[in-house]
Parts: structure tokens; sequence; C-alpha cells
């Protein structure tokens, strides 16, 4: 026990002294999480719109200006040349092109109906696509305000309907910084598990300061355990300032389940990431190695664990690369406590792995930590 | 059994059998003794330093250490080995006191225990005790390196290169603290790419590529040296030794410092034949000389090389 004290004490000591490390402790996962669910947003605005009218009546005028009051397009052009406006698509200044044809209003009185045209540039995807269906569900709107009033002009019966009202449960407001933040807090301590723990044992190989403490006769728990709980506590650490700190200090979010299971529920995934990096470290003999291992586990993480896709929506092959994927587990369970209030029960599965998680990593750490270089 | 190091027949290869470090050795080191291992880099010294502070498991060959078996009564060993690697290991960002006590736990003592054993090397770096171990020179980080290894009061101590990258000085210094250790009874391995070094020790193991020439006090090695020895020295010293390799009664000549060394052919004197041959040089001079722990080396080394 003594010397495991000695050895944490040591470690806290070098911790304290790195004047790079300290302050990254600190300031990174409050600038992440200051900026990155700003930025992660998926409502897109200033959609660039050209439209082309032809008509110029009064009822295209009315639509025109619908569209603009909507707040997510901007009118970057107005005429009635399509041409024209599809050089503006080509040279990026537009994004969607609406083209109103010259019969518009006298067919829609007349003919019970009109055709509109939307041309979208799809570089960007999401831009496109959010953008179209914007702009079409913009129209179905218009459309049905000009049912009703001809209607009444008519005095004719109400055509039945179905409408759709849709409700947002958990999030009423579809705020997306809810639904990031927890999910960026994962992200947080994962790098902290993993490329922190990694890299601070490969430096003592790179010294050959390993070499010296091999020598002795400290035992090999005590060795890993004087690495891992430094960055376990810190770990903790950094969850609390983003969770407390940023997420509710800042964002005003405040966990709708029990604190105790979200903190139960990272104790046990620090200890599986922090096996990860003990991994990397037993096959990295240089910083630059370890790195570049975590760096490319990182990336996978990141971007397969539901934190900017829904999982469901992925290929069934990459779908099996998420499951197998510990961040996604910890984001699905710090969205469904403090988004949804889950309770110890509905997470019990997610228990589970990260606990088959732990033992794996660990396991396969401590067997290829040889003593013995 | 007096000895307290020995090695039977340890090889070591790395690369899957592609690189052999360490070929067959066989040592026996005596209690107490300040036993020297000299060879080039790369001969295998650290190899063997490894295998012997159970970091590295020979391949073939058995190795003990204070009785115990290096492969399997490692644990015991560790407790009572000291070790100093070539290369600075300790922590640089902590201070000499904060690194002498961090070894002195490990070993489950304290620096209090075991200060008599330090004491001398100890005082010369105490007045910079609170300072980063990283922030001292190469003189000092010996030093401290060379406690933190004590510290446990180990019966035997291996310092691999301890003055490699030292200034003078501070090698003589050095060598002047193992005396003192040796005198407390304690055995010491050092290894050392300087030859000069090599007679500073009682006995010595004159290795190259990963094989033993020659195990001896330093005084028999140079007195086995089998013929006369010359130097030869001349104004212009890299053409002087073109022209010595070109003479057909010349055995070997090689650059060592001033003088070039040279051996004849026959055990007869040939200088004054040599003089005349090169009177071509300005301030030539030949004159008979001792042979020193190098020459022995060189000349092991090329009976080896002509051996195989």
């Amino acid at each position: 026990m003594r010397i495991l004290r000695f050895l944490l004490q040591k470690e806290f000591k070098q911790i304290f002294r790195n004047k790079a490390l300290l302050p990254m402790i600190f300031a990174m996962p409050i600038m992440q999480l200051l900026v990155m669910p700003l930025a992660a947003d998926y409502e897109v605005k200033n959609i660039n719109i050209s439209v082309v009218d032809h008509n110029h009546s009064s009822t295209a005028t009315q639509l025109t200006k619908k569209v603009i009051a909507s707040g997510y397009f901007k009118l970057v052009d107005y005429g009635n040349s399509y041409t024209q406006a599809y050089q503006g698509l080509e040279t990026d200044e537009t994004d969607l092109i609406l083209e109103i044809p010259a019969q518009f209003e006298k067919e829609l009185l007349t003919q019970n109906g009109s055709k509109l045209f939307i041309a979208v540039n799809a570089i960007n995807g999401t831009k496109a696509n959010v953008g179209a269906a914007y702009l079409q569900q913009i129209i179905r709107q218009y459309n049905q305000s000009i049912r009703l009033e001809m209607m009444a002009n008519n005095q004719q019966m109400a055509i039945p309907e179905v409408d759709i009202a849709t409700a947002n449960w958990f999030n009423p407001d579809l705020n997306y910084r809810y639904f990031m933040v927890p999910g960026i807090l994962v992200v947080l301590v994962t790098m902290v598990g993993a490329y922190m723990c990694a890299l601070n044992i490969v430096k003592e190989k790179e010294l050959g300061t390993i070499e010296q403490i091999n020598v002795t006769p400290i035992k090999k728990y005590q060795f890993i355990l004087g690495k891992l709980i430094p960055f376990w506590v810190i770990g903790v650490f950094i969850f609390s300032i983003g969770l407390f700190g940023v997420s509710y200090g800042v964002y005003g979010i405040v966990s709708q389940g029990s604190l105790l299971l979200l903190y139960g529920y990272m104790f046990l995934y620090l200890v599986a990431l922090l096996g990860l990096g003990l991994l990397i470290s037993t096959y990295a003999d240089t910083q630059q190695q370890a790195m570049s291992i975590a760096f490319f586990f990182m990336m996978i993480f990141m971007l397969m664990s539901g934190l900017f896709t829904p999982i469901d929506s992925m290929p069934g092959w990459s779908k099996a690369i998420a499951l197998s994927n510990p961040v996604t587990y910890f984001i699905e369970v710090t969205r469904m406590i403090m988004l949804k209030g889950s309770t110890f029960s509905d997470i019990k599965m997610h228990f589970a792995v990260i606990t088959g998680f732990a033992v794996f990593f660990n396991g396969w750490a401590i067997i290829n930590y040889k003593k013995t270089v | 059994m007096t000895y307290d190091v020995t090695l039977q027949n340890i090889t070591k290869t790395y690369e899957k059998g592609a690189i052999k470090a360490v070929k067959n050795v066989s040592l026996q080191i005596e209690k107490g003794e300040l036993f020297g291992l000299i060879g080039p880099d790369g001969a295998g010294k650290t190899s063997i330093f490894r295998i012997l502070t159970t970091l590295l498991l020979p391949d073939e060959g058995m190795a003990n250490v204070n009785g115990l078996d290096v492969v399997s009564d490692y644990k015991e060993i560790r407790k009572r080995v000291g070790y100093m690697p070539g290369k600075f290991s300790l922590y640089q960002d902590l201070s000499v006191e904060e690194n002498l006590k961090f070894f002195a736990t490990l070993f489950d003592t304290t620096i209090e225990e075991n200060y008599d054993i330090i004491k001398d090397i100890y005082v010369q770096i105490e007045p910079f005790k609170t300072r980063a171990a990283g922030q001292l020179s190469g003189g000092m980080k010996q030093k401290l390196a060379l406690c933190c290894a004590m510290i446990h009061r180990p019966s035997v101590l291996f310092l691999d290169e301890p003055t490699t990258g030292v200034d003078s000085v501070s090698r003589k210094e050095f060598w002047n603290m193992l005396k003192k250790l040796k005198a407390q009874g304690i055995t010491i391995l050092v290894s050392t790419p300087y030859m000069d070094e090599a007679t500073l020790c009682e006995r010595i193991a004159l290795i190259q590529e990963g094989e033993i020439m020659s195990v001896d006090t330093p005084q028999n090695i140079i007195d086995q040296y089998p013929m006369p020895l010359y130097k030869v020295k001349s104004d212009k010293m890299s053409l002087l030794l073109k022209d010595l390799r070109t003479l057909s009664y010349v055995t070997s000549a090689m650059s060592f410092g001033e003088f070039h060394h040279i051996t004849f052919n026959s055990k007869t004197d040939e200088s004054a034949q040599l003089l005349e041959d090169l009177k071509h040089h300005e301030k030539l001079e030949c004159l008979p000389t001792r042979a020193t722990v190098e020459d022995c080396f060189i000349h092991l080394m090329q009976n080896n090389v002509h051996a195989e």
C-alpha cells in the first residue's frame, strides 16, 4: 500500500508539474463544450435561394415572401431567367432554385393546380436535403392556405384531410445542444482515458525510466494501478467540470435521471477506456506510435458512435462496428439518463457491455504487459 | 562458492536469431570484485547486463547472481541488485531528492536507513537537491543515478557505461567513488568502451561482437602481449600511417593518439631499417613502448578475425 501510495504521489507530482498538460486538463473540457455544441448544429439556416419568377402575379410574390419569411432562406436572386439562376448554382452562390411558371396564378385558379420546379445544389448533401424539405413544407402550407381561401370563396364544404401533429418527446424544442452536450462529455472522458494514459506509460518507455522501475521489486499490479488511478481521477474531474460547469452552468441542462447512476456508469467506462490506453501502451514503443494508434481508434470511436449520425441508419457492417465501440454505449447512456431520465433497469444491458469491455481491454493489456521486456 | 555472478554459455539473439548479440559467454565474478566489461559499442555489453538484471531472458545458458538464477529467481534478484542503465533513466521532472526518495520507497526502504552507503556521493549533489534531475550536469546526473541504484544497499551493482558522455574530471571522480564502494564489499560489474579505464578494474573481460576474447587482470592482459611494440611519430601522421602499412616487415600499424603503434614481423628490432626507409619524413622517431589494454584488444581482435 505504501508503495502504491507513493507511486500515485509521484504521478500526480509529475502531472501538476507538466506545464502543458495541466491547462489542457482544465481548458479542454470547457473549450470543447463551449464551442462544439454550437457548431455541431443540425439546423440548416441561411440557405441561399434564387427565385425565377416567370409569373409576376400577386400569388407568386406572396409565395416568395412566405419562403423568405420562414427564416431558413436568404434570397440572393430574384429574376426571370432560369439560365441566370443556374449560373448562380454553378458558382455556388445559390443552393436552391425555385422556378415559378408563367401561368402559375392562372392555372391555380382555373385548373385547380399548378406546378413549381425546384433545383437543388447537392454538393452539400445535408444542406440540399434539408433545404428542399423545408421548401416543400412551406409550399405545402401555402398550398393549404390557398385552398382554404378558395373554399371559403366558393362556400363549399371543407374537404376532409389528414393532419399530422408531431410531439418531440424528451427534447421538446429539438434543441441540438441537449443532444450534443452529453455526447461531447463522453468524448472528453474518452480522450483522457485512451490518450493521456497511453502517452504517459509510453513516455516512461521512451525515457527508459520503466527499465529502472522494472529492476525494482515493485509488483506488476502496483505499477499498473499507479498509472490507471491518476487518470481515472482526472477523467472523473473533467467529466464533473463538463457536467456541472458547462452543461448545467452554461447550457442549463439538468439531468432528468439519477446523477449517481450516471457517475456509476462513468466510473466503469473510464476503467474500460484506461484499459484501452494501457493496451495501446503495451504495443507502442514511442509516443508517436501511441499517438497514431490512439488517433486511429479515436476517429472510428467518434464517427461511429452515434454522436453525429444515428446508428440505426448505418449499413449492417458499420452498425456492427458501432456496436463493438464502447463510446456508443456511453453516449447512449448519457443521453438516456440526462434527457430521458432512464433508470438502472433501462440500462442494465449497457452496464453489462461496458463491464465486458473493461475486462477485455484490461485483461488483454495485462497479459501483454510483460515485465521482462 | 565465492563467485557472486556467474554466466554459463549465455547466448542471446535478436530479430529471431538474425542478430547474435551474445555468443556463448561464460564468466565468473568474485564477491567484492570490481570487474570491467571492456568492449566497443555493439559488443554485447548491455545485453549481458540486461540478462543479469533480469530485464532480458537469455536464449541459452544459465546465469546466477548472488547464487540466484536470473530466470526463476528474478523477483529475489531484483531486491538485491542495483542497476544503472547506460542511458540516464531517472525522472527528469522530479527533483534530486524526490528521485532518490522514490527509488528508496520502491525498495521498501528510506533514505535515512541507508544514508551511510550513499553519503560520500550524495553530499556532492545535496546542494542541488531541490533541482529537477533533468537540469543537472552530466556528471551530477551520473552521481544521482548511482545514488538511486544504491539506495537499497544492493549486494551487486551493475553499471552500464557509467562514464560515457561525462567529462574527464567527473570520470576520474566516478572511478574513485567506485573504489570506495568496493571497499564496502559490494561486487561491482562495470562496462565501458574506454580502454584507459580498464586498468582501474581488478579484472577485466575484453568483449567483441558478443564473444569474450580474454578475461584476466589488466596487468596480466598487458603482459601477455606477445611481441615488442614500437611507437612511431613524424610531422605528417596520416601519410606516415599509409607508408608504414606499405612496409613488408611491419605486421600492424595503428593510429594511437600522438603516436602510431607498430609491430614487426620478426621479433628482432627493425627500427633502424624503418628509419632508413622512411627518411623522407621529417622529425621521424621510432621507439620501443609498452603495450596498453587497447593494443591487446586490437591484437586479440585481429587474431580472432584471422582465426575465423
